[in-house]
């Protein structure tokens, strides 16, 4: 007589995966389009004043004008321009001030209470102060984009150096190793992660930075427009540059982490 | 003519205006090419002993010298290597084993030509390119070992480095480094708790006692080399064993315990 045959169960592993990537990508492309889809048709019945709320195809309409008969694409890269190079400026001397503790442990336990001072500071509030300084024009963006990110990096920055191992040190200077040798070798990479963790905070940061100063006082940029739209009530020109700066930010972002994987290279990042 | 004279070496910390004693003076005097175990219980100055000659830290007295120079407070003369391994977790195996060659200036491509070689024959083959967290810690001990033979001193130290691996790993790394060590000739300062290592490896044992560290005995192990496994087992072994255990058992107890 034939056995009947047994049915077997078997797992696959990467099956369940793939299937729950697809799921979970489809989901989030689907929430996406269902906010936008509910935003037009609230506003188009009314149920939502279009004046206040704008709607997705108005913003679409007066974004294009905006950009090919308009000023927004110079805007865009002034702005854009303004908080790289605050970014780039804040997370570079940042950096330096945070490595730089690691040479003297008397110059670093004087100023670090002066650090976390500074970093109490609302940097925003400078703002006037800052343009009566640099001027109207683009240095006094950068200025800030630069103040808002440049001691949350040396605070990350000086958390890294406060974790490296004594024994490394040690080990270092046993293989007959100078200072130098121990800075490059081992005190610049073990900081990396505390300084790539507050990549992402900072470019969001200078962004902020950027824009308040542009609504104090510009002649140029996104921050301007959005100010002069608001003056003349033009709110659906806001809400262009409100949907303009958030695409900006989310494409800052995403080379932020692009900048990481390149830094870290299979290292992971340290709060 | 010795290769490595300890002489009068002490070492004295003031902890709390109180003077701790971690190592009365102490006096070593060792050939060149010798295997020596250095034995006794935790806080003997066993460390303190090792960070001197590697010139981390200065004596209170005395002197170290090798090759009859004076070496005290001047690092990388001597090999060292810890417990931990110490590797640079975001360098592959292969360059953080040029690590010390690199610091001596040679360029990166030199030294992996000169360590690759060395990372084949002593078990490393296919690891190069690994990075330490995906090795086992005997793999790992072995590449922190290799990093000190291949910065090319004569004299090593080795504060435990096999004393986190399991009984198994660590009879096999027993097996390995006296291979190394006969292949190379160097002349080996080994720490240990373990005292079947202890005579296993070395030519010298050295016992310190408890806390002030004092130089207590220095005993030859008279057994045959190459050493196997049965050697553990000999009646010399055993004899040695009991020498040892009753130098270690007049230890006095700490404070407090009876």
């Amino acid at each position: 007589m034939a056995q009947p045959e047994k049915k077997r169960y078997i797992e696959d592993e990467k099956k369940r995966q793939q299937r729950m990537k697809r799921i979970v990508f489809g989901g989030q492309i689907g929430l996406g389009i269902l906010v936008i889809v509910l935003w037009e048709v609230l506003t188009r019945f009314e149920v939502m004043d279009p004046y206040y709320w704008s709607s997705p195809s108005t913003i679409y309409e007066t974004a294009k004008v905006a950009f090919l008969e308009g000023t927004l694409w110079d805007d865009l890269v002034y702005t854009s321009l303004a908080t790289l190079a605050g970014f780039a400026a804040g997370t570079l001397f940042g950096s330096l001030i945070g490595l730089s503790f690691w040479w003297s442990a008397y110059y670093s336990r004087i100023s670090e209470p002066y650090l976390i001072a500074f970093n109490a500071i609302p940097k925003l509030a400078l703002g006037p102060v800052i343009v009566i300084l640099f001027g109207i024009g683009f240095f006094s963006k950068v200025m800030l984009a630069f103040l808002m990110t440049v001691i949350v990096t040396a605070l990350a920055a000086h958390s890294g150096i406060k974790a490296i191992d004594k024994d490394l040190e040690k080990l270092l200077y046993s293989l007959g190793a100078k200072r130098r040798h121990v800075f490059t070798k081992v005190v610049v990479p073990t900081t990396m992660p505390w300084i790539v963790s507050s990549l992402r905070i900072n470019i969001a940061l200078a962004l902020a930075g950027t824009i308040v100063g542009e609504f104090i006082s510009s002649r140029q940029g996104i921050g301007r427009m959005i100010l002069y739209a608001g003056q003349i009530l033009d709110i659906d020109l806001v809400w262009v540059g409100v949907v303009v700066l958030s695409l900006l930010s989310m494409l800052m972002y995403a080379g932020t982490v692009s900048l990481e994987k390149l830094l870290l290279r299979g290292q992971e990042p340290k709060q | 003519m010795y290769k490595l004279k300890v002489v009068d070496a002490s070492k004295i910390f003031r902890r709390d205006g109180q003077e701790v004693v971690a190592l009365q003076e102490t006096t070593m005097q060792i050939p060149a090419g010798r295997f020596v175990s250095i034995i006794g219980p935790s806080g003997c100055g066993k460390s303190t002993l090792f960070n001197m000659i590697a010139g981390l830290i200065k004596p209170t007295t005395g002197k170290i010298l090798l090759d009859g120079q004076n070496i005290v407070g001047k690092s990388g003369y001597v090999g060292y290597m810890l417990q931990k391994d110490l590797l640079l977790p975001w360098r592959t195996i292969l360059d953080n084993v040029i690590l010390g060659l690199e610091i001596r200036g040679v360029s990166k491509r030199e030294a992996r030509k000169r360590a690759q070689p060395l990372l084949e024959r002593y078990g490393l083959k296919g690891f190069e390119n690994n990075y330490p967290p995906e090795l086992s810690g005997g793999m790992r001990q072995r590449a922190a070992l290799l990093r000190t033979l291949l910065y090319d001193q004569d004299v090593i130290l080795l504060d435990e480095p096999f004393g986190a691996l399991d009984a198994q790993t660590r009879l096999q790394m027993q097996g390995w480094l006296l291979r190394i060590w006969e292949d190379f000739q160097k002349t080996i300062l080994f720490i240990t708790h373990d005292i079947d290592e202890a005579i296993y490896l070395s030519d010298d044992i050295y016992v310190l006692s408890h806390r002030p560290g004092k130089l207590k005995a220095k005993i030859h192990v008279e057994l045959e080399r190459p050493r196997r496994e049965e050697t553990l087992l000999s009646d010399n072994f055993i004899s040695l064993k009991q020498t040892l255990l009753d130098l270690l058992r007049e230890e006095p107890k700490d404070n407090g315990t009876t």
